[in-house]
Parts: C-alpha cells; structure tokens; sequence
C-alpha cells in the first residue's frame, strides 16, 4: 500500500528521474562496490596468511637473501597503503604481477586458461536453462493445485537427489560410467568436441535440476495470484494464460534464485576441471593453492569473482526487463 | 514436538530419517570396530578388484577401501558438523546485528553480508582456505566462514520479519530490553527455519568438505575423510573404479540424508496438514441436486442471473467441506444485490461460483446457474467463454495484486476486446483508452502505457471495472471492490458502479461484509451466515425490515453516524462459524438470544412471505430484550 | 493502581522515512481523563503520530510531553501503551495470554502479585482468568483484543493509544470492543488517543475529534461540532464518504 501510494503521488521529473536511469545508477554503484570489496579482498589475501608468503612459496630450504630480495621486488616490505596503491594502479593497466613459481606474468597463465573455463561454464550454463525452464513450466502446469500428486512426488524427489549430489560427484560418476564402463567418450582434456560432452553434463546437471525445481515451485504459486484468476475472468484460454500472465510472472520470481545457482556454476567449474583434467582457471588455482603461488592464486579468485558479479548484474538486469517493478522494489 | 515427528509419516521423510540415524550411528561405531581392518596392510593384494576378501578391492598399499570408507564416516561427519556450527555462530551473530546494534550498524553489515552472499559457497571456501592454510582445521573455518554470509542473511530476513511483528512492538512500547526482546520474542519464532536450515547445511558442508578434501586441500595423510579417499581413489579409476566409487557413494548417501531430512522436516512444519487431504469423488456429469419445482418469482426474460440450490464443496482433512450449503436467488435486469456475511459465511465463494471461477480442488453444484438463460453448469465450451467473457464482469477486492504486474494497462484491457471481439491490436488498445476514460480515469492514453504499480489503488479498481465494459456486460460481480480502499476513494467507486448501473441497465451482485456499504448502493440485500441465506430483503430500510436476530445484531452493532451515544452497541457473542464445523440445527443458535431447542435441532427453512421477503428463522422478528451480553464465554471455542 | 491519567501533548511532532514526511508539524492535546478520536486515511500520518509517541517511530523534529515532561521511549518505565491493529499478530504465538500481559506489568512485584495482577486485569477486560495459561491460538480475534487492551493497561500508562483497534474484527465482535473501551474510559478515567479512519466509530467513543490529511491536522475540536458543522473541506469530503450518509441513490426505486 505504502509502496504504490507513495509511487503514485511521486511527482514527474525530468529524464534524470526515469526509473531505468536510476536503476542504471544504482546498479553500477553496487557493481563498483562489489568490485573494490573483492579487489580490496584479494589484495588481502596475501597479507592475512600467517607467515611469510615468499618464504612459504620459495620453501624452507631457499636461502634468506634469497628471500630478502624477492620481497623487496614484490614491494612486501613497503607501507601496506603503498602496497595497496600499487596493486591498484597495476590492476588498472593490467598488470597481475609475476608467479613467483613459473617466473611468468600472471596476466599471461590467466589469458591462456581463461577461454577454456569461460567455454565450459557458458555451454553448461546455456544447457541448464535450456533444460530447466520448459521442464519447471510444464511440470508447474501438471502439479498445479494439486493436480498430478505421483508426478509432484517424483519429479520433486529426483530434482532433489539430482540437484544435491555436487557436481564433481556427477563427474566422477559420468567417468565410470561413459569413460570406464562404455568407454563412449573422453574423459579428460578438451580437444575434441566430444570431450565436451561430459564435464559440460556435470556442471550442468544439478543446476538444471534445482532450477526447474525452483522454477515449478513459482508456477504452481504464481497460477494461485489474484491476477491469474483476472485473466481466467476474463475468460481466455489456457495457453494465454499460463504463457502470457503465469510465464514472466513466474521467470522474475524464480530468477533472484536461480542468478545465485548459475553464478555458483561459475564456481563450479573449479571442481569439475579437476576431475576431467580440463586446462582451464579451476584446474589452475588448485595447483597453485597447492604451490603457494600466491600471485597467480591471487588473479584467478579475482577473475571468478569478477565472473560471478557479472553474472549478478545480467540476472538483475534481465530481471529489471522482465518486471517494471524490480527497479523500483530495491529503492 | 509432535510436528517435528511428523516427519515419520511421510515415506521419503522416513527414509531421510533411518538413513540420518544410521549416518550418525556409524560415525560413533565404525572407527571402534574397524580401525584395525582400515589400516591392514595387504602388500599381496595391491590395487586389487573387489574380491570376498576386500569387498570394494584396495588401494595403493593394498587396504581395504570397503573399511576405511566406512571408518572415514567418523572424521567426515566430525568435520562437517564443526563447519557448520562455525558457519550458524558467525551467521546468527551478522544476522542479528542489526536487530541488536541499531540501524546504523546494523546497515553496514546487512550490506557486507548482501555482498558475500553474492559469491558462491566454493569460491569462498577457496578463499579462506588460501589464507587458513592446507589442512583438516583450515578448510573447517573455510566451509564454516562461507557458509555464515547465506546463514546470516537468511536469519536476519527472519529476524526481521518477525521484529516488525506487531507483538514485538508491543514488548518494546511495554519497556523490555533488545536482549530480552531477541531471546524471549525473536529467536523462539525463528528457531524452526533455522535449526531446519542448520541441517540442510550440514549436508553440504559435508559434500563441500569433500570437494576441498578432493582438491587436496582438506584432510591430509595420513588422516582420511571420504573426500580424501576419493582423491586417492579417482587417479586409479581405471584399475580399480570402487576405490573412487564406494567414498563417492558414502559422500552421497550422507550428504543427502541430512539434506532430505532438512527438507521433509520443513515441508511437515510449514505446510501442516496439506498432503493428507483426499480429493473429491469424481462427480457425474448428470444433475446431483434434483430440479425442484421452485416457484418463480419473476419474468424469466427479466433474469439476468438465475442460481439454486448452489453448493461449493472443498475436500478438507476430515471429510468435504460445504462453505456454501444450497442457495438460491435470481437477479433481474439492471437490479442490484448486495450480499453481506462475515468471514467465512461463504459470499465470496458464491462469487467466484456463480462467475465459474472455483478452481480445483473445489466443485460446484447447483440444480439451476443460468447466465442470460445459458446453463453454466454445462461444460466448458468456446461459446461458454464468449458469453461470460462480454456478459459477465468480475471486480476484485484487491487492486493491488489483481493485475499482472509485468503487463501495460492498456495490453491487460485489450487483450479482452481482441480476444473475445476479434479486434486487431490497435483497435482493441483504442477501445481500452475509451473504456479507461469511461470510468473516469484522466489521460487514458498515456495511463494506458503505465504498469499497474504506477497507478493508485482506486485508480486501479476503475481500471478493473473499466476491464469489465470491454465487453457488454449483462452483470458485474463485484467481490469485496472498495474493502481495501480508503473511505473517499471507496466512494468514488462506488459512485462509479452506481451510474454505470444507471446508465447501461447492467446488473450487480456486490458482496460486502459491511451493511452500510451495500444498504446505500443495492436495492436488495441477502444475508449470508456459515454458507446459508438466512434472510433476504430490501436494502431501503434494512432496520426496520430485517427479521432474523442475526441480521439484526449485525445492524445493531456497527455504529453508525445516528447511534445513541448513551446506549451500549448491541454484541453478538461467540464466533463466526467454522465451515469444517457447521452445527446441526440452526447454525446462529448458539450465538441467538432466540435460540430454543428447536432451533438447536431443526434447521428452519428460508420461506417466503407474501411480499417477497425470505427469512430462516423460527423466530423471525421476535422481540429481542438488547442485554448486554458483554461477557464472552472464553471457553467457548 | 493505575497512574493517574494525565494530558498528553504533541508539540510540532514531524516524522520523516527518507525523502517522504509523514508528520508534518503536529501539535495535538489529548487532555486528562478524555478520548481523542484521530481520523485519517491510510498514509496521512496518524499511525506514524503513534508509533512516534511510544518511540517506534524517529521523530525528526518537535517535543512528545505528558504534564510537560517528555515522554520517555528508553526503559522499563513507559507512560505511554499502545493497542496494536491486529490481533493475530500483536500477540506471541508462542506465549500463554497470561505471560503476555505479565510480561508488561513494571518489574518488582512478587511471582504471587503478578499473578494476581494478571488475574485482576483479565477480568476487568472480562476475559476468564482461569483461562490465564491459553494460547492466543485458542482465541477468537476479539478475545484477543481484549488481551492486548490488558497487556496494555498491565503497564499502568498514563495514556493509552489504540490504533485502529477494530478494523481487523468482524463485525459483529467490533461492538463488543467498543463497548469495552467506553467502560475501561469510564471506570479508569482512561486519557486515550484512539486512532480509526470510520468516522462512525470515532463519534461513538471519542469526545474530542481531529482529522488528519497529508501529515497534517486539518481540523480539530468537540466531536460533536466538529462532525455537525465541519470548517476543513478534507472533513466535508470525509463525512460525505461514510457509507449510509448518502443520498444520492443511483437506482430510481
């Protein structure tokens, strides 16, 4: 009441005040805060691990001066607000820093393995949505109101298993199965196009479920709002109603969910790169993690953070499109 | 308590349940039995197949994976309880932040945690685990600490959801601390979801913790979770697949007990006793109700709606349920009908079922509903659906929600026009512009580009009733259209509905659980209590006329602007009746200063009198000595 | 047992929620011992004005004074009570009725007293007090308004607020609560500001009435006057918009 009241009475401004130019304001704002907290986060990261970092990297049989002379490169023993500075103004011009393992610009490992990653998540992403929204939509229309109590139960039962088992679990299983077993397809490496196949299908498939789950679940909801029985009112048929009124109504609803599981897609990637040998930014980090090679650690959790905000931002945007009131709702 | 076993009932709630226990069982069991069988070493038998010996074969020191995947339930389980609990402390201390610490403070770190949550679980536990080290304790804070931002953020929506709860206001205004306030008030109402959501998250602790075990970076040797066990496991997949399998396996089968049983624990808290309704029996196509020889009191030509014998059945936990129980009215050209009742006498459900808009799993059942002559019973037909699309408009209670908020006005009436007149897109969106503008709605044409939230609430009640003369409307049923409605604009459309009435010769069935409201815009009034008509009058003098105690009493005790300041308003004790629980007899006998035993036993009839008037009451227009019956009997239930 | 009832007065009351105002300069007086009827519609500001006075609301500007003093909105000692909208959420759900009002009563007295006191006030709101232990969920929604005029009158206040305290009744029970607010007034002396947008309610148990438009008081004075000859046209417009005062009748009969 208060909301649409105070909408109302909202006097009409200039071009300044049109909703989608403040919506745009406000939604780049939250964007560069975003980014300056991961940046700020993963400039930190390197300063909150107990000990030294150098030294962690080199090992312990490096010798001092050694060290010495690495983190006076690495500018480690200036003021931590220089350091900060630095790291900024690098990050602007592009500059990631050198892996203290490899010897080889940051900037360089991650160009050459981000391709592979972003081919993965894409085609994995493109599969879940493909999948899930007709599959939610036409099982919302069967379960509504009761209807189809067998279908409700096993469909929600086996989204259930399907979106809980962790993605690199459905690896490990699709490797015994179409690796092992059958010995069909690849199971490592992406040269050929069947190698897609299977780490594509184990990023995409518990996504997919819990998706359409979500996507049902908002259907069967939106089919009970008062402005779907207006449109039965007005007596049409049932396609344009479901279609026309339930549809939109159901996507906006199921879409602040479903932008947190396709960013969580993106992470994903980390894992299933690892059971599939996938040369790309998750197979990366690991054995980075593992070497201490805190720079390029450093640059990855940047690049996936950066990957999920955007994600974020497409969701919020494709949201503001699809409901007029979104852009108002987060005043 | 007794809901939360609840959770039995349900075969899938069940199976979460057994498989949980065992989950838990083996835990504290398996490292006693087995440690010793888990650490042999078998040298002769290494990265063997399964075999009678070594069920799930062995790895590369020839052990058998068949024990350690079971003893390894013990340290995967301890892992992911700790993660969890340091995941709910840290989420339950940032999600009450703000209900403790004050806005200011507590905006800060509502918008940190709204920053963190944004980023998957995964990538912060990579995160924390750079910085808490390789190991068992730092990925138990890496899984804890980013599990806590979705924790703490699901806590503070509860927190404040129920902090602005009337109740808790009311503690505040009565002097009680923030402290007293969390504890005695907040947490209590919130502890369900949370303990519900506690459990979920620790089954994904529990398969997070062994996707870092799996990447190396959890549990070391020589100590062993499933994660780690997998790890080992998947590099020699090729020689020997259960060593990847049986941990993989274990990892599910956990994982998904704590999950299943987080789930099934909250469908039978929130949805209650939902799922154990029976559906209705099919009912035949053929008349249940038999057509009595009713008398007619009108011109069948006259009769625009024609209704007997109406009942709307729910199916209910214990059997059907009747909230409208066999009426019958008609409604001539141009007249206005007003129904009254409180909640639960079953005017709005006449609404809906006299407009064919009872959705399943209601049904209903009548042995006349005659539309302009047409049977409505009948099956849905295109022909139906023209009639009752231009002869029949409906106006909702609630502008706010009875338009599709992702749809222009303008496309939202048109679509009727185009629909059910055949129009083309521009023609329709004309007539919609001239029907906005017919219900006094100013430069329609641009109104007709807006979105529903950009009008006022009676600005959206005309558009609806504008929606309803895209047609040609015979009969407008207008349910409850001005009770969400501030009392000026509330006349305004009723001033509305009272000209077009005038003006196209259109019928109106209002219903209304106020009297005064539809004493001044209907010509005549049925009253309507636990799904019966009780009595049907003339709206001119309803004081005077009206006959039953009940309708009596609801005049008597809503004040008007010419009641008697000094006299006490007339009350009705007890409460409105419950359709699952409709008493035999008169069903406002037990709230009547009237009531006999007759009336305890016998339901009375609706008869009419030689004017016209129908009463059910055995004793219509008695005397009623207005006592104070003040007191309620609190027992009464 | 309770405090003497004393005058409560809004000084120039302004409460704003970001760039809206909700109140606007607000001076209103409800002096000892009367009722002042508050009417409005949704959004003019009447229930911000009582929120504000029980410290619900931030106040932007102007003083909130009983006898003069301000009032307090910190601590167990609070003057002023309110009387919630609804029912079904003004309650603990999870409370028995008896510890809900108990919960209100000042600190200090024995386990016994408080007892005792709760007892006392579920009868004078004529509620059984054996029925103390019950939850709200075995109430009808006007037994449970009666709970929260106790829980209310538990504080000993020198003024009561009820907002809109029958509107989310049936109506056959809403006459029950009125009556019952008239009797309270009239055995206690009840100082009271009663907040409702039916002008029909407020005639019946107010003395003195004022109308509330935008975040402003249009007009105030004796109900009486002000309902028989209003000065404000927003007042006019209001009594021409209380159904059964019309009289042009759209059907010819």
């Amino acid at each position: 009441m208060t909301l649409a009241g105070s909408v109302a009475q909202a006097p009409r401004l200039g071009v300044s005040s049109h909703p989608w130019v403040r919506f745009g304001v406000r939604r780049v704002g939250r964007l560069l805060v975003s980014l300056w907290v991961l940046v700020t986060a993963s400039f930190l990261m390197i300063h909150l691990i107990p000990g030294d970092a150098v030294r962690a990297a080199l090992g312990p049989t490096a010798p001092a001066s050694l060290v010495a002379a690495k983190r006076e490169e690495m500018g480690l023993d200036d003021p931590i607000l220089v350091q900060y500075w630095h790291y900024l103004q690098h990050l602007v011009t592009g500059d990631l820093g050198t892996s203290i393992v490899s010897q080889l610009p940051v900037s360089d490992v991650v160009s050459q393995r981000l391709p592979a990653t972003l081919q993965l998540a894409l085609l994995a992403f493109v599969v879940a949505v493909a999948v899930a929204v007709p599959l939610g939509v036409t099982m919302g229309v069967l379960t509504r109101r009761g209807h189809g109590r067998r279908t409700e139960l096993g469909f929600t039962t086996t989204s259930v298993v399907l979106g809980t088992i962790p993605d690199f679990l459905v690896g490990v299983g699709l490797v015994y199965v179409f690796g092992v077993n059958l010995g069909w397809l690849p199971v490592a490496g992406n040269d050929t196009p069947s190698a897609y196949v299977l780490p594509v299908l184990a990023l995409a498939i518990g996504p997919a479920a819990i998706l359409s789950r979500i996507i049902r679940v908002e259907m069967v909801a939106v089919l009970e709002a008062d402005f779907v029985r207006t449109a039965r009112a007005k007596r049409l048929p049932a396609r344009t109603v479901y279609l026309r009124h339930a549809l939109p109504n159901a996507l906006t609803a199921s879409l602040t969910l479903g932008g947190l599981i396709l960013s969580a897609m993106v992470a994903g990637t980390v894992l299933v790169e690892n059971v599939f040998a996938w040369p790309g930014l998750g197979s990366t980090i690991v054995s980075s993690i593992l070497n201490k090679d805190y720079q390029v650690v450093q640059a990855i959790v940047l690049v996936y953070g950066a990957g999920v905000l955007l994600v974020n931002t497409v969701v919020d945007v494709a949201l503001a499109l699809l409901d007029p009131r979104s852009m108002i709702r987060e005043d | 308590m007794k809901r939360w076993l609840s959770v039995l009932r349900t075969p899938l709630g069940l199976t979460a349940s057994v498989l949980s226990a065992g989950v838990l069982v083996l835990a504290v069991l398996a490292p006693i039995l087995w440690t010793d069988d888990a650490n042999a070493v078998d040298t002769g038998n290494i990265l063997a197949g399964p075999s009678a010996d070594h069920w799930a074969g062995t790895d590369n020191l020839g052990r058998d994976i068949f024990y350690r995947t079971l003893v390894a339930t013990r340290l995967s389980v301890e892992l992911a309880l700790a993660a969890t609990a340091v995941a709910v402390v840290v989420g339950l201390l940032l999600g009450t932040a703000s209900f403790l610490l004050g806005r200011r403070i507590g905006r800060l770190v509502n918008a940190a945690v709204n920053i963190a949550v944004a980023f998957p679980g995964i990538l912060l536990a990579l995160f924390f685990a750079v910085i808490f080290g390789v190991g068992a304790t730092g990925a138990v804070f890496a899984i804890g600490l980013a599990g806590a931002p979705a924790f703490g953020r699901l806590t503070q929506t509860l927190v404040a959801s129920v902090g602005a709860r009337d109740y808790v206001s009311a503690a505040r205004v009565a002097g009680v601390g923030r402290v007293r306030l969390l504890f005695r008030h907040v947490l209590p109402n919130v502890s369900e979801p949370l303990v519900v959501n506690a459990t979920i998250g620790a089954g994904g602790a529990l398969l997070s913790f062994a996707g870092l075990s799996f990447l190396g970076l959890g549990v070391q040797q020589p100590h062993y979770d499933w994660g780690r066990l997998l790890y080992d496991g998947i590099s020699s997949i090729y020689v020997n697949p259960y060593a990847a399998l049986a941990p993989g396996a274990a990892v599910i089968v956990a994982g998904l007990a704590f999950n299943l049983f987080g789930e099934s624990v909250a469908k039978a808290l929130g949805v209650g006793v939902v799922g154990g309704v029976p559906a209705l029996p099919p009912s035949p196509d053929a008349l249940e109700v038999e057509e009595r020889p009713a008398e007619r009191h009108h011109d069948h030509d006259d009769v625009v709606l024609d209704v007997r014998d109406l009942t709307v059945t729910f199916p209910g936990p214990e059997g059907p349920i009747h909230p409208v129980r066999g009426i019958s009215f008609a409604v001539r050209r141009g007249e206005a009908v007003g129904v009254v009742g409180e909640s639960g006498s079953g005017k709005s459900l006449t609404a809906l079922a006299v407009s064919r808009l009872v959705g399943d799993p209601g049904r209903v059942e009548a042995s006349r509903l005659e539309l302009l002559g047409a049977d409505l019973r009948a099956s849905d037909t295109r022909a139906q659906r023209h009639l009752l699309g231009t002869s029949l408009s409906m106006v909702f209670q609630d502008p706010m929600t009875s338009f599709n908020p992702t749809q222009r006005m303008g496309g939202q009436l048109a679509e009727v026009a185009r629909h059910h007149q055949g129009l083309g897109r521009r023609a329709a969106l004309a007539r919609a512009v001239d029907r906005l503008r017919s219900v006094r709605i100013t430069d329609p044409e641009h109104r007709a580009h807006q979105y529903p939230h950009e009008f006022s609430g009676g600005m959206r009640q005309r558009a609806m009733i504008g929606m309803g003369l895209m047609g040609t409307p015979a009969l407008i049923v207008a349910d409850e259209p001005t009770t969400a409605l501030d009392v000026t604009v509330q006349q305004q459309v009723l001033d509305l509905l009272t000209s077009i009435r005038a003006a196209e010769d259109v019928a109106l069935v209002l219903i209304s659980h106020d009297v005064t409201v539809v004493g001044e815009v209907c010509d005549r009034v049925l009253v309507m209590y636990a799904g019966t008509i009780v009595e049907d009058l003339p709206a001119a003098d309803l004081a005077a006329s009206a006959r039953h105690p009940y309708t009596r009493a609801l005049l008597a005790a809503v004040p008007d602007m010419h009641t008697d300041l000094d006299a006490p308003l007339a009350t009705v004790p007890g409460r409105p009746v419950d359709p699952a629980d409709v008493p035999v007899g008169c069903a406002f006998a037990a709230r009547c200063p009237l009531a006999t035993d007759r009336c305890l036993a016998e339901q009375p009839p609706l008869e009419t009198d030689a004017a016209g008037l129908r009463v059910a009451c055995w004793h219509a227009g008695e005397p009623i000595d207005i006592a104070i019956q003040d007191r309620e009997q609190v027992d009464a239930r | 047992m309770t405090h003497p009832m004393r005058e409560l007065r809004f000084e120039d009351v302004t409460v704003r929620y970001g760039h809206t105002t909700a109140v606007d300069g607000v001076s209103l007086t409800v002096p000892a011992g009367h009722v002042v009827g508050l009417v409005g519609e949704s959004g003019s500001g009447k229930s911000t004005l009582a929120r504000a006075a029980v410290g619900l609301a931030p106040m932007h500007g102007g003083r909130i004074l009983l006898d003069g003093e301000p009032v307090p909105t910190r601590g167990r000692n609070r003057p002023l009570q309110m009387v919630f909208q609804d029912p079904y959420s003004s309650l603990d759900p999870r409370m028995s009725i008896g510890e809900s009002v108990a919960e209100a009563i000042p600190p200090g007295a024995s386990r016994a007293d408080r007892r005792a006191e709760v007892g006392r006030l579920l009868e004078l709101v004529h509620l059984d007090p054996a029925r103390a232990a019950a939850r709200p969920s075995e109430l009808s929604g006007g037994q449970r308004q009666r709970v929260a005029l106790a829980r209310a009158l538990a504080g000993r206040p020198a003024v009561v607020i009820a907002d809109e305290i029958t509107s989310a009744l049936d109506v056959s029970i809403q006459g029950a609560v009125l009556n019952l607010v008239r009797e309270l007034q009239r055995e206690l002396g009840l100082s009271m500001l009663f907040i409702s947008h039916n002008l029909a309610v407020v005639r019946y148990v107010a003395t003195h009435v004022a109308v509330m438009h935008h975040g402003r008081i249009v007009e105030e004075g004796p109900t009486a006057q002000v309902l028989a000859a209003p000065d404000h046209d927003y007042t006019r417009e209001l009594l021409a918009a209380v159904p059964g005062t019309q009289h042009t009748k759209g059907s010819p009969r």
